[in-house]
């Protein structure tokens, strides 16, 4: 299987970059998206009276703080896909597995205040548990579940990863294999017994480190933390893309036999940004899920793994910006959609998935960029004028 | 039942001294059965199933039916409108003013005992089966067991006569003797019914046997028959595994020709199955509306109407949207996956959320009672079959046909068939819907066993590609073999862990056999394995 790609990354980027991560425009950019994070919408949402024109409300802030979580799965899903030619269909499991951890310390964080009034989570009691089941244990110490949101999706990546990548299960055997894996979990984590609340999950969350969650102040810093971890991670991911080992990861995706002969062990490589790929998720999940305030097996479900690969391809594989632009666009159009005409979604969702693979292989980003991107066009047409004028 | 099956009984003793030769019914005969007292009229009948004739039976099932009318000292059957003689049963006028017979409760059951009594001593295998069946669902005491033995004695069928020993058995073990409770015990032994194994463990109760032999005989029988269950509950399993592992495999027949052969991950092959059961219901719908007395063979009718829709969509699939990716299977699976979206809402858009209601056709309700406990039904049966036959179709097509070949020399070397003279865009077409067809076949037979709704197809896709996978990649023999085998291991398991369990454990498992053998089952070997 040659070039899963059709190798979209420019030939001039082949020399890993010295010094600066980022050029001029880039940090500048980076700088104003952090101050978006991090003054401009606190502000908005919180200093604006609620009647003018540039208030952001509740809805807004917590739609963007969702997408946001979104993007980093996104931007995940960029480093094994479009980097590393590795379609996975299992970055919703990691995303959730994230979820689930944070969700166990909110749902012992609600204590007796649940419906039943009990000690217990409701579920729990429901089910006429007496005692907390051993993967509880821990679940009252917010730096072990914190762990736990690291620690959950890692190690089932690395296991998974291990004897997938050693027995060498490539291209679309690997995406397939995810997906049973994703299917199996989903199953799992429908079960009450499985003690994860079967198909309601986990609501109804209350308080976080002590602190009441539901308070518009409480909102808007998991809001800047999210922004800030996102940034954190276009960095990083910045960092290990132009890196050596990065190239590594791009030379596998575009020959990975002669990558071997050339002495590099791929196994390695893979099962690194595999594993960090999905640790990556499952943060963007433990953010998510204090946010949208519920997790259940949906987030599990194969069509929401494979709606990440949509949301990368939507906004350009092998660049970094693109998975971010792509998760807002997709998501964006997603709750416009449903509200306007949730008939029509489906059908839009289809038509993006077709119109990107057959029109668009590099993604919005692609259009834009380039040589023959809208901007470069743009610039030849504006000098075009400037000479016929002067 | 009880009340009707005690007049059965009462019926046997009349029988059991009854001699072989038939007499005719007298007019006279049929008028006293006719006309008269009820307790009278009930004693003429018991006379005259007693003596036994040809005509009796029909005389006694029209009775039941309304249909004898009396005129002065003459008795009538009518019958779709012609009148005949019930004695001679020859045709007769109907005089005017002719009574209709009534029957009351009382007499109408005389009547149907008389009928099941005449049916156990029939000439006519069928109707003594239906008899038989009737009395061992009867609480039998031993005041009965006389006519069992001479039904028992009477009968020529190996099947029915073990049967009625069987009955005779079950009275003799609450017998007062001693020595027929143990012959009837180990008689018993041979039984596979779950009610012997009851009445046995009723028998071992404290206080009902108190011969230490005997209830040793009785402990033999039981743990005999219960060992004869559950084998009866293994191979259900067995059948069950089988009945999924074909459905299994009509669903990866169709991947094993797109993904096999064209290496197109078709994430709509669900969805073209799908179309396939929803066409399956457009076609019943159209039959009850202008089709109703051949109803029953709409299914007949589905299917090649369901093969040629899904082969349709298939090729509009492919001439629009795949076409442009071969080659490219990460990008196919995603367009896949839109496409299955769009014809997601679309039948939601036609059909509406909820699940459309498909009927079993006749000859597809019921099943083969095996055992007491291992009933398999007509439909499983029939998906099995018809699982076989399609292999048999795909597997002669793709072996023993032109088109076959030119789909294998696509597959091996497009450019080298192109070379030949082969329209490889044309072939690619027609096999791409070719496999779509196939997945709206296997839309027929889940239409037949499950839900028809929007997300059918979703239920089964991760199963199939597993199926595919497994199996080797471009290989019918490997789907098959891991098709049926993932059916009955998933149901194997389902049995001791339940049914989510069993899921994942077969998932799990799957994973680890990939790892020892990446190329599945049945591994391509030579130059087009690394392709």
């Amino acid at each position: 299987m040659s070039a899963v790609l059709g190798s979209p990354v420019a030939a001039g980027t082949i020399a890993p970059r010295r010094g600066m991560l980022l050029g001029m425009r880039g940090w500048a950019g980076v700088t104003i998206a952090l101050a978006v994070v991090a003054v401009i919408v606190p502000i908005a949402n919180l200093l604006v009276p609620a009647g003018s024109a540039f208030h952001l409300s509740e809805y807004a802030v917590q739609l963007i703080a969702k997408i946001m979580c979104y993007a980093m799965c996104a931007l995940a899903m960029d480093l094994i896909w479009g980097y590393t030619g590795i379609l996975s269909l299992g970055h919703g499991v990691f995303f959730a597995l994230g979820g689930y951890a944070m969700g166990m310390y909110l749902m012992r964080q609600i204590g007796s205040d649940g419906q039943y009034r009990m000690p217990m989570p409701d579920f729990m009691v429901f089910l006429n548990w007496k005692q907390f089941p051993w993967h509880w244990a821990l679940s009252d110490s917010f730096v072990a579940q914190m762990l736990l949101v690291v620690l959950a999706p890692g190690l089932l990546a690395f296991v998974f990863g291990f004897f997938a990548f050693r027995s060498r299960i490539k291209g679309v055997y690997f995406s397939i294999i995810t997906q049973a894996m994703t299917y199996a979990m989903m199953l799992l984590f429908f079960r009450n017994e499985t003690g994860f609340g079967g198909n309601n999950g986990f609501t109804d969350f209350k308080r976080i480190l002590d602190v009441p969650l539901q308070t518009p102040s409480m909102r808007m810093l998991l809001f800047v933390i999210t922004g800030c971890t996102l940034i954190a991670f276009f960095l990083m991911a910045r960092a290990i893309v132009d890196s050596k080992f990065g190239r590594v990861l791009q030379a596998i995706r575009d020959a990975e036999s002669r990558v071997m002969f050339t002495g590099y062990d791929p196994l390695r490589y893979k099962l690194a940004i595999w594993t960090l790929s999905a640790v990556m998720c499952g943060i963007a999940g433990a953010l998510y899920v204090p946010q949208v305030g519920i997790i259940n097996p949906s987030e599990m479900t194969p069509a929401a793994s494979i709606e990440i690969a949509i949301w990368t391809a939507v906004g350009g594989r092998a660049t970094l910006i693109g998975p971010i632009v792509g998760a807002f666009f997709v998501n964006g159009a997603k709750s416009w959609f449903t509200q306007a005409f949730p008939e029509i979604w489906l059908y839009a969702l289809g038509a993006m998935f077709i119109a990107v693979t057959l029109f668009l292989p590099q993604g919005i980003v692609g259009l834009l960029r380039g040589p023959n991107g809208v901007v470069a066009r743009l610039r030849r047409g504006l000098r075009k004028e400037a000479e016929s004028v002067s | 039942m009880t009340v009707r099956a005690h007049l059965l009984l009462a019926w046997l003793v009349v029988l059991s001294g009854l001699s072989p030769a038939a007499l005719a019914l007298t007019t006279e005969q049929a008028l006293a059965i006719a006309a008269g007292e009820n307790d009278s009229r009930i004693e003429a009948l018991n006379a005259a199933v007693a003596r036994g004739d040809d005509r009796l039976p029909a005389f006694v099932q029209a009775m039941l039916d309304d249909e004898v009318k009396v005129a002065g000292d003459r008795v009538f059957i009518v019958h779709d409108g012609k009148s005949t003689d019930a004695a001679s049963g020859a045709a007769a006028a109907l005089p005017e003013g002719a009574d209709d017979v009534t029957n009351n409760n009382r007499t109408r059951g005389a009547l149907e005992a008389a009928l099941a009594g005449l049916r156990v001593l029939s000439p006519d295998v069928g109707v003594r089966r239906g008899a038989v069946e009737e009395l061992a669902k009867a609480s039998l005491d031993e005041s009965s067991l006389p006519l069992v033995e001479k039904a028992y004695a009477a009968e020529t069928d190996p099947g029915l006569k073990r049967q009625l020993e069987r009955m005779r058995a079950t009275i003799l073990v609450s017998s007062s003797d001693r020595s027929k409770r143990l012959a009837a015990a180990a008689e018993l032994a041979s039984s596979n019914q779950s009610a012997v194994a009851s009445l046995l463990q009723e028998r071992l109760a404290p206080d009902s046997e108190s011969d230490a032999e005997v209830r040793i005989a009785l402990q033999q029988a039981l743990s005999s028959v219960r060992s004869r269950l559950a084998w009866g509950e293994r191979l259900a399993v067995v059948f069950t595994g089988i009945s999924l592992g074909s459905v299994l495999l009509l669903v990866a027949l169709g991947l094993a020709i797109t993904y096999g052969l064209m290496g197109v991950i078709n994430m709509a092959h669900g969805e073209l199955m799908m179309i396939g059961a929803y066409t399956t219901y457009v076609v019943q719908n159209l039959f009850r509306t202008y089709l109703p007395g051949v109803f029953d063979a709409y299914v007949l009718a589905a299917i090649p109407a369901a093969f040629l829709v899904s082969a349709g969509v298939g090729a509009v699939l492919e001439r629009g949207v795949i076409r442009f990716l071969y080659g490219r299977p990460l990008e196919t699976l995603l367009a896949t996956w839109g496409i299955s979206l769009v014809l997601q809402q679309a039948v939601r858009s036609t059909f509406g959320a909820q699940n459309v209601p498909v009927e079993n056709p006749n000859w597809l309700s019921g099943g083969v009672e095996i055992m007491s406990n291992l009933v398999l039904p007509f439909n499983r049966i029939a998906i099995i079959a018809f699982a076989f036959i399609v292999l048999a179709g795909v597997a002669l097509l793709i072996a023993r046909t032109r088109f076959g070949l030119f789909i294998r020399g696509v597959t091996q070397n497009r450019r080298m068939a192109s070379c030949v003279g082969v329209d490889t865009a044309k072939i690619d077409m027609l096999a791409f819907s070719f496999g779509a067809g196939i997945a709206g076949l296997g839309g027929v037979a889940l239409s037949q066993i499950g839900n028809v709704g929007p997300d059918l197809g979703q239920s089964y896709i991760v199963d199939s590609f597993l199926v595919v996978v497994l199996g080797g990649v471009g290989q019918l023999a490997g789907t098959v073999v891991a098709g049926l085998g993932l059916g009955v291991l998933n149901k194997l398991l389902e049995g001791v862990a339940g049914a989510v369990l069993a899921k994942i454990a077969v998932l799990v498992f799957i994973v680890i056999f990939i790892q020892r053998k990446p190329s599945g089952l049945f591994a391509m070997k030579g130059r087009s394995a690394e392709a």
